[in-house]
């Protein structure tokens, strides 16, 4: 099997005062392509600087990262978004949607943006699957934290990516939601033969995962 | 294209969720540019509609008094004339070299707010008049009537009817015997003899001269201020209020130069106005002074009185002008205030635009294009309400002057205004893309 993710050595240094700057290393990992990951630690281990890594949106002190064989630390900005749209579909930690847009509009516009046609049904499918189908024209103000998170879920899943990193999906959801939550990421990846990392302190879904890196203390 | 698009539904969501602010920007652009388009679209008909009236006249010889209202009053046909001088005195002068062609006008008449012109044939040389149907006129009590006359009053070929005393609508008493027959309609010119009714200059005498003292007195009485506006050129010498009066009863005007009113009628004939055509460019040096020097007769130059004309006007317009400038550049100011405003509000969105793939030509876009919509949504709300304003100024003007000035045009100014409107939204919304170009950093995110 053939790696798509693979990190050595990478240390990341945060900007501010200079004194103060603490320099974060981040353990090696080596992820196959349709590989199930966990990423387990404590908070402050690092786990959201290391998915940021993997998406290239972090500033990177030394090391090597590549993601499908393309050396994101040399690579240019805008290849860089460009293999983020096509390629990778991110669940943040602070889910962020558009709040001028409905859900739909959200999703539709994540769909555009890696210049995709737009698929309502694909949308009301995983939605479906998510239960939120019913809150699709709301504004974002409008749901709930954890329906919120739903929907950054769906937004992920929408592009069908080959690289799904979620970081801390399940924060906010319930037990139920939390499964089934987990459940749709993995089915999703499962399907598309599409390689998840997930990032979390929630010991919940520890035993989803066959592949644990731990982070940080624990 | 496809970024365009997806640009534009950002920008368009984004305008959605501010929608107070979207629609005051656009009223106030809207509002600045339609006070310019109506300003452009009035004093350019105007403008051009002067020039066409006073071409090919070069000098107006008239009673003595404001020399703008000769003008007015003689070529335009908008205002009352300053009073009427004697053709006796005027036939010396106009007999000159210098002149090559000198037109007689004898005002007084209306029908239905139609002024009746007393005129000779000259008259339709100076505006290309054609006769559409009918013929012109060959004995007096013919009447030609131009375009817009025929129009508003109804009449046609071979029809009667009565002129009224006086200039304006509705007024005056009438020449009951002495009824006027249509012999022809003149093709539209695009000049103000087609809001005219012609006739020969003996028309005009004969009525007046066969008009008794005792018909005039029979005249509703009115006001004696009311009089003067409408009748101010019946020389009949028995009105009150009269200041022009150089009548054949010889009231005597200051100058005493009406000493010949005991003669034969011809040397008491009047006529209101001579439109005189030079024969050479030269004759504008002494021609004017020597009208000047008869003290009945007075000279006004159109190219001179209309260039003083657009001078007065031109204080207003100026200010008007200023005025609506002011008003779009606060529209920019808005636009710009707002789009800056909003960015603080949405840096995280600009770093999600990245995370999702955007790449920044398609975040300048969304910021870019939210000031083209406003500037669009405005130039079309100005042009409405541009048109509509001229188009109501023109209705409610042409209605009591009878001239043919609207909204249902188009100019090629107009063109440079949606231009100028256009690029100050743009430009208002120049910087906010560039900060938002510079903030769409999706390391932001990361670093939060
Ligand atoms: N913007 C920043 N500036 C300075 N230090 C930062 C910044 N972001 C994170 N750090 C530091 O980097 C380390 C790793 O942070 P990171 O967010 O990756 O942790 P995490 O494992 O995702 O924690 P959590 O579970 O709370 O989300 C922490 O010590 C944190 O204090
Ligand atoms: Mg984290």
């Amino acid at each position: 099997m053939d790696t798509l993710v693979f990190m050595e050595d990478v240390t990341c240094r945060y900007g501010g005062n200079a004194s103060a700057r603490p320099r974060i290393a981040l353990p090696n990992i080596n992820v196959t392509r349709g590989n199930h990951t966990l990423l387990l630690g404590p908070s402050g281990s690092g786990k959201t600087t290391l998915i940021n890594c993997i998406a290239g949106l972090q500033v990177v002190q030394s090391g090597r990262i590549e993601v499908a064989g393309a050396d994101m630390v040399s690579m240019s900005i805008r290849n860089r978004d460009q293999l983020r749209g096509t390629m990778i579909g991110m669940v943040m930690q602070r889910l962020h949607l558009i709040s001028a847009m409905t859900i739909r509009a959200n999703l539709q516009l994540a769909q555009r943006l890696a210049s995709r046609r737009v698929d309502n049904p694909l949308i009301e499918r995983l939605t479906e699957a998510l239960g939120i189908v019913d809150k699709l024209d709301r504004f974002p103000h409008q749901l709930s934290q954890g329906e919120s998170q739903r929907a950054a879920i769906a937004r992920a899943l929408v592009n069908k990516p080959a690289l799904l990193l979620a970081d801390e999906p399940t924060s906010a959801l319930d037990d139920k939601n939390c499964s089934a939550a987990i459940s749709l990421l993995l089915d999703q990846a499962e399907s598309h033969g599409a390689t998840l990392i997930v990032a979390t302190h929630d010991d919940r879904i520890k035993s989803r995962f066959a592949n644990i890196v731990l982070l940080g203390a624990a | 294209m496809n970024q365009l698009a997806t640009a534009f539904s950002i920008a368009a969501a984004y305008l959605r969720e501010k929608k107070l602010a979207t629609a005051l920007n656009v009223l106030l652009l809207g509002l600045g540019v339609g006070t310019i388009i109506a300003l452009v679209l009035l004093l350019a008909q105007a403008e051009d509609r002067m020039e066409r009236d006073s071409a090919g006249i070069d000098l107006v010889i008239g009673a003595k008094g404001s020399p703008m209202q000769i003008i007015l009053s003689s070529i335009f046909q908008v205002d009352i004339p300053t009073g009427n001088i004697l053709a006796a005195d005027a036939a010396p002068i106009i007999s000159s070299p210098m002149v090559k062609r000198a037109v007689p006008l004898a005002l007084g008449d209306s029908y239905k707010g139609f002024r009746i012109v007393g005129t000779s044939k000259d008259y339709l040389h100076l505006y290309q008049g054609k006769v559409a149907g009918g013929r012109l006129w060959e004995k007096p009590l013919e009447a030609v009537l131009g375009a817009d006359a025929a129009r508003g009053t109804g009449l046609g070929v071979g029809a009667e009817f009565v002129g009224t005393h006086g200039l304006a609508e509705g007024g005056g008493s009438e020449h009951g015997d002495h009824p006027y027959i249509v012999v022809g309609v003149l093709a539209s010119s695009g000049t103000v003899m087609d809001r005219l009714i012609l006739t020969d200059l003996t028309s005009v005498w004969e009525l007046h001269e066969h008009t008794s003292p005792p018909a005039m007195a029979s005249a509703p009485s009115t006001p004696a201020k009311q009089n003067t506006a409408k009748d101010v050129n019946h020389q009949h010498g028995d009105k009150p209020g009269n200041k022009h009066d150089h009548a054949h009863d010889a009231k005597p005007t200051p100058a005493g130069k009406v000493d010949d009113h005991e003669h034969g009628e011809d040397k008491k004939r009047e006529v209101t106005a001579y439109l005189i055509q030079y024969a050479t460019p030269l004759a504008a040096v002494s021609f004017p002074r020597a009208v000047n020097a008869s003290s009945a007769m007075q000279a006004a130059s159109p190219a001179l009185e209309s260039a003083r004309l657009f001078q007065l006007v031109g204080v207003g317009v100026t200010a008007l002008k200023g005025f609506a400038v002011v008003m779009m550049v606060c529209a920019g100011l808005g636009i710009f205030i707002g789009l800056m405003n909003a960015l603080d509000e949405r840096r995280a969105d600009l770093a999600l635009l990245r995370v999702l793939g955007a790449s920044p030509t398609v975040v300048v876009l969304s910021t870019l294009l939210q000031g083209a919509i406003l500037g669009i949504l405005g130039v079309i709300l100005g042009l409405i309400i541009g048109h509509v304003t001229a188009d109501w100024i023109g209705q409610t003007y042409a209605a009591s002057q009878r001239l043919a000035i609207g909204g249902r045009i188009w100019i090629t100014q107009e063109w440079s205004i949606i231009g100028g409107a256009l690029l100050l939204a743009l430009v208002a919304s120049l910087m906010p893309a560039w900060r938002a170009y510079r903030d769409a950093t999706p390391e932001l995110l990361a670093a939060r």
